[in-house]
């Protein structure tokens, strides 16, 4: 690919908070065989008082190690790092708010100990105490909870939490480590809010992150790729880059996950996704056309790009995804519209004490679907999944898979499923290998049939280089991909995925979807859950769940005519996502 | 841009508020704290003694004279013996075998006639040698016997048979040389050497493993004071753990406290700040809970126990191992605790061996801010 054209200078008046000039990093090898990481190569850029930078990359980029070397916690080995105009050895760190990854919480003390205790350590002074402890509780909303332990808030609440932590003494530079990761749209939104609310008007944030989405409310944008700057410069820029390059197609719901994948298939499409209903490409080259796809009346239309295209484009490494062959190795399951279906929950509930963690959710999911699961954090959502799985028992209502009934017969139910858990439970200390064959023999697998499976796991998740190497150590991405060889090696008819792609790059996700999408053409059933509202879309029904209760089920069309009935929302399924949620709180509001 | 220079005591009273907290919330350190010495202290002091008291040993008597019945009977009244008797020796050498028995007195033939003829017959001593010290104390404490119970013969007989020259020994500071008095100080020893290596040993591992220790350095505090907020509150929680043993011994095994608290104070204190900078020196070295937990119990154990003086006399070690025993900080808190119990405050025995134990105490500091530095990576 040829390079993009250069960035333009970063604009603005003000003082330079941050400036950074051929900043290098190199950290030793992880493992035997695996070579020294160059995690941050040559990088430079001038971030001004006042100005948000998003901080976008694909996984193992090198956002984390550029934030901890303008917060002091890693000395680069070259290059020069001034921060507030003074070199990052002698920094004060009185001067930053540095938000580590998932936060620097202690999950075992409460919020208010959490927040007392970095108040103090930042050195907030003991007359503008009360304000601004007051204030950050009405902001993130944890007024109410103060008293309660960091470890048991939801996902949401903690990253706020973390957030305000890092935050508290008002400090004129905020370095923030993927403060919206693993949350739900509402959440996002919210923290964004926080961010905004926090910030003075000189307050310069460096907003790290793998959700576009974030990067498209930032001031500038930095892409950072395997520890090289590909892009800095304003979200449109970026967007720019894909100028004449996207296009999009109405496909009938039946043919549209079908379209797509053949499209992404294609040599020159780079990206792709389901929007509104339509197939939505990001194509290489000018000159080149959209596919064409045989079952379409309509014809393409070119759209007006987004940062998502633009970064597709910059990261593009000129190859196109091959047709699954994690699909491939399933079996194909013959399905008529009549089979019963492979998931079935009829009235499932969950009390913990005197804790509705879930109340009565019923759905069904045929074979060959695809069946997505939304809500907040803390909804919900992974109880029911848990339940379904046999790993919880439900205290009311029941539940089957493939047929089995999880009550009377769960262990036929655990061997007819594939399980993907939302945090990586493999062993990190054993090898790829030794992961890969432990989990085929726990399947029963044994002998011949054994290597067979392992191999072809190996083989169809291109695991290969890896083989050798300890789990932990693997970039997140991969470990996903080892999660997914696990949860499908043995082929089952019905797959669970819980979160299967929070906190990962979009490369990595387009290309799980690729395979999901393509074993459920096989005839198997997927329940998965998700942040990410591109995902969504992909689903061919949706279950929105808050707080225990389901709020609304359909096709993503659907779900987005029922938000607009309770509200003049946006068109997006996230602008649904959050009307269909505000609405139910309201109402209980005003039940009170 | 200048702001106000936060306050760095603040941080350090907040690291400490945090660190009571969480103890606080965490009912296993209370327990390692309360629970471990109390039952330590009972395991070494009543399980580990050096005494034998009662130990069955059997005897035969085939001379079945006068003078053979005296020396049973003196067997029989002696409290480090529990006499089994039997016609011949086959019978206990089974039980010696199967049963038990851990010595065998045999009275020769013709023992009394001698005895009263001048031609003394000697006295056998079977004893198990796969039990090395228990054999060792029979043998001992058999030969004393036969020495008293002959000198009391003699004595009866008048006094010109007496020996010129009568040791006449007297045992200082445990006059009943009983083994109790010595253990019990080196027990402390131990069980704070264990206490105060695992109370820290997980406390900044802790902090990398949860991802709280890039919060807490990306603050402003500086290292040093952030190690010693840390250590703090483990090291009151260490003096409370040694209260606790000291009350134990005091109260429950009888031994005397000849000394001054104060003296006890500052070994102790000098003690504990080194055992607890080693746990927070492989704390910080591992940066992972469970190889901290297994190593500091390793090395905070084993070394006070076979190398401290505590089982095994230094001075009767080979020269490398002596070399050894600088390096373990036990080695210089048992000689000090044992004079404060049993002797009293001894200057040259406590300052010299506080100053090498707050050394210690000193150079893990300097190491643990060293090892966590300024940076994460």
């Amino acid at each position: 690919m040829t390079d993009p054209p250069p960035a333009p200078p970063a604009s603005g008046r003000g003082e330079a908070v941050l400036h950074l000039e051929g900043v290098a990093k190199r950290f030793a090898s992880p493992g035997r065989g695996a070579p020294a990481i160059d995690a941050l190569n040559g990088v430079g850029f001038t971030l001004r008082e006042g100005r948000i930078m998003g901080l976008v990359g694909p996984d193992a980029a090198g956002k984390t190690t550029l934030l901890r070397v303008c917060a002091g916690l890693v000395a680069a080995d070259a290059g020069e790092v001034d921060v507030f105009g003074a070199p990052a050895a002698r920094l004060d760190r009185g001067l930053i708010g540095y938000m580590p990854q998932a936060g620097a919480l202690y999950a075992e003390l409460s919020v208010e100990q959490n927040l007392s205790l970095y108040a103090k350590l930042r050195g907030l002074r003991r007359d503008e105490w009360d304000e601004r402890i007051g204030h950050l509780l009405d902001l993130t909303g944890l007024a109410p909870f103060t008293r309660r332990a960091a470890g048991r808030l939801s996902g949401g609440m903690r990253q706020k939490l973390a957030l305000a932590c890092a935050v508290v003494a008002a400090p004129p530079l905020m370095l923030l480590d993927e403060p919206s990761v693993g949350v739900d749209p509402l959440s996002r939104r919210e923290i964004w809010r926080l961010a905004r609310d926090l910030a003075g008007p000189e307050t310069a944030i460096v907003w790290a992150t793998s959700v576009l989405e974030d990067a498209e409310q930032c001031d500038e944008v930095l892409v950072l790729h395997e520890g090289r700057r590909e892009y800095f410069g304003e979200p449109a820029g970026l967007a720019g880059f894909a100028a004449g390059r996207v296009w999009s197609l109405p496909v009938p719901a039946a043919q549209r996950r079908g379209a797509l994948r053949a499209a992404l298939e294609h040599p020159a499409t780079i990206a792709g996704r389901i929007e509104g209903g339509e197939v939505r490409l990001t194509l290489r080259s000018l000159a080149d056309q959209p596919p064409k796809l045989a079952l379409a009346k309509a014809s393409w239309r070119e759209r007006r790009p987004q940062v998502h295209d633009g970064f597709a484009w910059v990261l593009d490494d000129g190859s196109a995804l091959r047709p699954s062959t994690v699909a491939a190795a399933f079996p194909e399951i013959a399905h008529e519209a009549d089979a019963p279906p492979a998931i079935e929950a009829v009235g499932l509930g969950k009390r913990y004490g005197d804790f509705t963690a879930v109340h009565d959710v019923s759905f069904a999911v045929a074979p060959g679907e695809v069946f997505g699961l939304l809500g907040p954090n803390g909804a919900g959502k992974s109880t029911t999944f848990r339940m379904l799985c046999g790993l919880a028992r439900p205290t009311s209502g029941h539940g089957r898979v493939a047929g089995h009934d999880l009550t009377t017969a769960a262990a036929e139910a655990r061997q007819a499923l594939g399980y993907m858990p939302q945090k990586f439970s493999l062993y990190a200390d054993l090898t790829v290998a030794a992961n890969l064959r432990f989990v085929a023999g726990a399947y029963g697998l044994a002998g011949a049939c054994l290597r067979e499976a392992v191999e072809r796991a190996v083989e169809n998740l291109a695991l290969g280089e890896f083989w050798r190497l300890p789990a932990g150590t693997l970039p997140l991405g991969v470990k996903q991909r080892l999660a997914l060889a696990a949860a499908v090696m043995h082929a089952p008819g019905v797959l669970f995925l819980d979160e299967p792609t929070s906190g990962v790059d979009p490369i990595v996700r387009r290309e799980f979807w690729h395979h999901i999408t393509g074993i459920a053409d096989r005839g198997v059933a997927v329940l998965v859950t998700t942040h990410f509202m591109d995902e969504a879309e992909m689903c061919d029904r949706l279950l929105l769940i808050s707080r225990a209760e389901t709020i609304a089920q359909g096709t993503p069309e659907e779900l987005k005519q029922q938000a607009l009935a309770v509200r003049s929302a946006g068109a997006t399924l996230e602008d649904a996502f959050v009307a269909l949620i505000a609405a139910q709180r309201e109402r209980a509001r005003e039940a009170a | 841009m200048t702001r106000p220079a936060p306050s760095r005591l603040g941080g350090a009273m907040a690291v400490m508020a945090k660190e009571w907290a969480q103890i606080w919330r965490d009912p296993s350190t209370i327990g390692l704290v309360l629970v471990l010495p109390l039952l330590l202290m009972f395991l070494f002091g009543s399980a580990v003694s050096l005494d034998t008291r009662g130990t069955r040993t059997g005897i035969v008597d085939l001379d079945r004279s006068a003078a053979s019945r005296d020396l049973v009977a003196a067997f029989a009244r002696n409290r480090y013996f529990d006499i089994e008797e039997a016609p011949a020796v086959a019978p206990l050498e089974r039980a010696m075998l199967e049963a038990g028995l851990r010595g065998i007195v045999v009275i020769p033939d013709g023992f009394g006639a001698g005895l009263a003829s001048g031609r003394v017959r000697d006295i056998q001593v079977l004893t198990d040698g796969g039990q090395p010290n228990t054999a060792a104390f029979v043998a001992g404490h058999a030969r004393g016997l036969l020495a008293n119970w002959s000198a009391a013969r003699l004595g009866e007989r008048g006094a010109a048979a007496r020996p010129a020259i009568e040791l006449n020994p007297r045992y200082r500071y445990n006059p009943g040389l009983r083994s109790r008095y010595t253990l019990v100080p080196g027990a402390i020893a131990i069980v704070m050497a264990m206490i105060g290596t695992m109370l820290t040993a997980l406390i900044i591992a802790r902090e990398y493993e949860r991802g709280t220790m890039e919060g807490l350095l990306a603050t402003p505090i500086p290292v040093p004071l952030l190690v010693a907020a840390k250590l703090l509150p483990y090291f009151l929680l260490g003096l409370a753990a040694t209260a606790v043993c000291v009350g134990v011994a005091i109260a429950a095994y009888d031994l005397p406290f000849e000394g001054s608290f104060g003296a006890l104070l500052a070994i102790s204190a000098t003690f504990l700040s080194a055992v607890l900078g080693q746990g927070l020196l492989i704390s910080a070295g591992t940066r992972n809970q469970f190889v901290s937990t297994q190593f500091a119990l390793l090395s905070g154990f084993l070394p006070s126990l076979l190398l401290s003086g505590f089982l095994f006399e230094i001075e009767s070690m080979p020269q490398p191992i002596q070399w050894l025993t600088w390096i373990v900080p036990a080695r210089y808190l048992i000689p000090p605790l044992q004079s404060v119990f049993l002797a009293g405050d001894i200057p040259a025995l406590i300052w010299p061996n506080a100053a090498i134990m707050a050394g210690f105490g000193a150079f893990f500091f300097w190491r643990v801010t060293k090892a966590i530095g300024r940076t994460i990576a």
